[in-house]
């Protein structure tokens, strides 16, 4: 690789002159940066994960379930709609389309990210909408999702909030508000810094610049973005 | 216009069909053990064990997204130990709360 540069005797690598670590400046700060956004919704999970073990756990059978403050509810009977088939049971089906959602603008960001480093403008831009647009609609499936859970069964005990909650016990929903909640914002953020780089793809920046760099940037917290998803969906939807 | 002639400056270079292939496999990889934790979802009852596979899934899956979506397994290996290490702190910190949270349910 580009980095085993031969270093005099008595010199290391470190001593300055070349990166120790492959990257750029700006990709390493990145990355650490990413490390450091890993912690907080690590966090956040950790918090989510001991209370909800400090709760009971349903025992009984998935088809005699009924949502009460006496212990956590199970997944597959808190999310079951989804649009336009009103009062149809499909447990988790939505969920899972987000979920493929994301994982396709995954791909499309790296397709993005290899025309960047053919200079292939073109492609950076298609690939670029294309992630853009699956960023939209997995954000547009979110809201869904919110009011669904906000309004639920109607009526003035019907649904969640932060007082008062249908499902199950009071944190049952404030983990669900805050934690989908901020990993919906880095989507949304996501989005904006998307549209960033296809605007300045647009405009010619990067083919003056001389590299497509900030694509790979981006890209780097858009997978981000993605993994953080990954661990929702199995703590939130699965377990 | 004046970087309308800058445009034509960069070439650009044919796509390379192999690697594009490897990342429509790696998204296929993704999606398929994704419907494999549909598929246990509804045919396992709750349980540890039932946990412990989602959870190891769920690695699976972070770690094609974080190898080979955000090229980490292609780093040089500094960068790629400096970001795994630290997670280690995590791993602990998920064991020793969840642990704390079955103590304090066991309490009530």
């Amino acid at each position: 690789m580009a980095h085993t540069t031969a270093t005099t005797p008595g010199r290391s690598e470190w001593d300055g002159g070349v990166s120790p670590m492959g990257v750029s400046y700006g990709k390493l700060m990145m990355w650490f940066f990413l490390l450091s956004d890993a912690f907080t919704f690590s966090a956040l999970l950790v918090t989510y994960g001991m209370v909800r073990s400090s709760h009971q756990a349903y025992t009984g059978a998935v088809d005699a379930f009924t949502f009460s403050q006496a212990y956590w509810p199970i997944p597959e009977k808190v999310y079951e709609a989804i649009p336009f088939f009103h009062g149809v049971e499909m447990p988790l089906v939505f969920v899972g389309i987000m979920t493929f959602i994301l994982i396709m603008s995954s791909v499309t960001m790296v397709l993005a990210v290899e025309a960047g480093h053919r200079m292939d403008r073109k492609a950076v831009e298609k690939w670029m909408l294309w992630t853009i647009l699956g960023g939209i609609a997995f954000l547009s499936c979110q809201a869904w999702e919110w009011t669904h859970f906000i309004v639920g069964s109607g009526g003035p005990n019907g649904g969640a909030n932060l007082a008062h909650n249908e499902y199950g016990p009071p944190d049952f929903a404030a983990f669900f508000f805050f934690i989908t909640g901020f990993h919906g914002f880095h989507v949304f953020s996501g989005v904006c810094l998307n549209f960033l780089i296809y605007y300045n793809t647009v405009m010619g920046t990067y083919d003056r610049r001389g590299h497509y760099e900030m694509v790979e940037k981006v890209g780097l917290y858009w997978h981000f973005v993605d993994l953080v998803w990954v661990f929702v969906f199995t703590f939130f939807y699965l377990v | 216009m004046a970087h309308g002639e800058e445009h034509a400056q960069v070439t650009v270079i044919p796509p390379n069909k192999e690697k594009i292939k490897k990342l429509w496999t790696v998204a296929g990889i993704l999606g398929f053990v994704t419907a494999v934790e549909f598929l246990i979802a509804f045919t396992m009852h709750h349980g540890p064990l039932k946990t412990s596979i989602f959870i190891g899934l769920t690695i699976v899956k972070a770690a094609y997204i974080v190898g080979e979506f955000m090229h980490l397994r292609y780093e040089v290996k500094v960068l790629f130990w400096s970001i795994l290490i630290p997670m280690i702190f995590v791993v602990w910190m998920l064991v020793a709360f969840v642990y704390e949270g079955i103590a304090i349910s066991d309490v009530r």
